[in-house]
């Protein structure tokens, strides 16, 4: 069970990263790109949102693994095998990198336009406007949106479990089928799945105290 | 062109958004150490001109230089320019400072961030020293107590005066700035004019947007009146102020007072 939930872990950090990795660069898209890498981030956002993300795991896990096989044996590195796990983070980062592409979007418009251009005015490159001050600036506006995020990450994990690998939910099961200790065996996922929520949302509030630092509280 | 005593030579600098002809042919130049004042009626283009000098907005026609450098453009294909060399347009920023009305502070870092962060992350300049010669200037406006906190929490006028210390450090060929003390209530306008008064009075070269006609008169030596996109008139303050020849100048100081 401890395997299962290491897998988990790693599932979710690595999945949650891809995802954040694909949101700010889908946000930049969106939101400075010309009109056709506009249209082609519309298309992924809205299509990723609009399926269901059972459906999504699948297809993207036996589509996605086979095209990226094929693509490699075409590339000429013969038939490559890919794990499960690279896999499974690759799929929960795609599902997460839609979300996130929004939640950065709409943080990143919240930024005071007189920032970005205090840092045009003051010679920084556009490369540097956005690494200086556009994506610290919107970090507090994207914080609660990213929050919910990491929740939903986690809770992504889970759904894995159909695709048979091997993560605290599939693992939980296999074990309580076998000693028919069913109650205690979900009970128990049950309590690590919360007891791993409880940690994170101590570790958001750290951060997002941080994060707000430069803003004045109006609660 | 123009030798080393000019900072900013603008020749027939023309603006427009769409149809509307908001600068229509403007040419100005502001030797090393002139404070030029820049007064005119709402909407009569002065935002505008300035942020043509420093290229925030791109002039439709004209041409800036500062220090003799001539800002290469080149036709964007749609009758209008864009930057030839956008490492020039930042290089060129990076020693133009502006002084927003908005004050436009980097909210995500502290005061002495603020300060610094141009030298350090534009100007190469090493961090100690950048922090060395940030204290130096926010103890000449007074802030130097403020250095660690966030300008959210810092009145108007305390974060108009350590955005002129921001201007300040990376020593600037020219200074512009567009109604400083628009935005402050008004009990703090004159500790922000107070500043900006001995900058003027230290002769740093300055473009000066401003509403305060008696503050103008007093620092600049050189005022200019727009009116719809064209300098209507110019001339040394006490003329302007003293003894306006225009119609519309008149008008526009009388309504003022
Ligand atoms: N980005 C823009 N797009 C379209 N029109 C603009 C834009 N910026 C300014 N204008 C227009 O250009 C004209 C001149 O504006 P500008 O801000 O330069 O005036 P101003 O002299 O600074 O006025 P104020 O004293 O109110 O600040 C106005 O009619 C304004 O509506
Ligand atoms: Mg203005």
């Amino acid at each position: 069970m401890l395997v299962g939930f290491i897998q988990s872990l790693k599932l979710a950090f690595g999945g949650y990263g891809l995802g954040l990795l694909i949101g700010i660069g889908g946000a930049c898209g969106k939101l400075y790109g010309g009109p056709i890498l506009r249209d082609l981030m519309e298309i992924y956002t809205t299509l990723i949102r609009a399926i269901p993300e059972l459906v999504l795991m699948l297809l993207l896990y036996y589509a996605g693994t086979d095209a990226l096989s094929q693509l490699l044996a075409l590339a000429g590195y013969g038939s490559v095998d890919i794990n499960a796990l690279t896999a499974g983070i690759f799929v929960i980062g795609v599902v997460q990198g839609a979300y996130a592409t929004e939640v950065f979007r709409g943080a990143i418009k919240a930024v005071p336009a007189g920032q970005i251009e205090a840092g045009r005015a003051y010679g920084m490159s556009p490369m540097k406007v956005l690494t200086r001050v556009t994506l610290p600036a919107m970090l507090p506006y994207a914080l609660p949106g990213l929050a919910n995020l990491w929740m939903v990450a986690t809770k992504d994990t889970a759904l894995l479990a159909v695709i048979g690998f091997s993560e605290l939910t599939l693992v939980t099961r296999q074990a309580a089928g076998s000693t028919k200790a069913y109650m205690l065996f979900f009970l128990a996922a049950g309590a690590i799945y919360l007891a791993w929520t409880l940690v994170s949302s101590l570790v958001i509030r750290f951060i997002e105290k941080r994060a707000t630092r430069g803003l004045v509280r109006t609660a | 062109m123009g030798g080393p005593e000019q900072a900013i030579q603008v020749t027939d600098l023309h603006k427009r958004f769409g149809s509307l002809e908001v600068l229509k042919g403007i040419s100005l130049t502001a030797r090393q150490g002139d404070v030029i004042a820049i007064i005119g009626g709402s909407g009569s283009g002065k935002s505008t001109f300035l942020r043509c000098i420093n290229l925030l907005e791109l002039p439709t026609a004209g041409t800036v230089s500062v220090h003799g450098e001539t800002i290469e453009m080149k036709s964007d294909g749609h009758g209008g320019l864009i930057p030839a060399n956008r490492r020039q347009v930042q290089r060129i920023r990076s020693r133009l400072a502006m002084v927003f009305q908005s004050f436009n502070l980097w909210q995500h870092m502290t005061v002495l961030q603020n300060v610094i962060e141009a030298p350090v992350h534009v100007l190469g300049v090493p961090k100690d020293q950048a922090i060395a010669t940030a204290e130096a200037l926010l103890k000449r406006v007074g802030l130097f107590e403020k250095r660690d906190v966030y300008p959210a929490f810092l009145s108007g006028g305390q974060q108009q005066r350590a955005a002129i210390a921001r201007a300040l450090a990376v020593q600037p060929l020219a200074m512009l700035f567009d109604e400083p003390t628009s935005a402050l209530d008004p009990e703090l306008v004159g500790e922000v004019l107070s500043v900006i008064g001995d900058l003027a009075r230290e002769k740093r070269t300055m473009l000066l947007v401003t509403h305060e006609m008696k503050f103008a008169r007093e620092v600049s030596n050189h005022v200019v009146f727009l009116h719809n996109g064209l300098i209507e008139e110019q001339g040394p303050p006490d003329e302007i102020f003293g003894a306006p020849k225009s119609e519309r100048l008149k008008k526009f100081i009388s309504s003022i007072h």
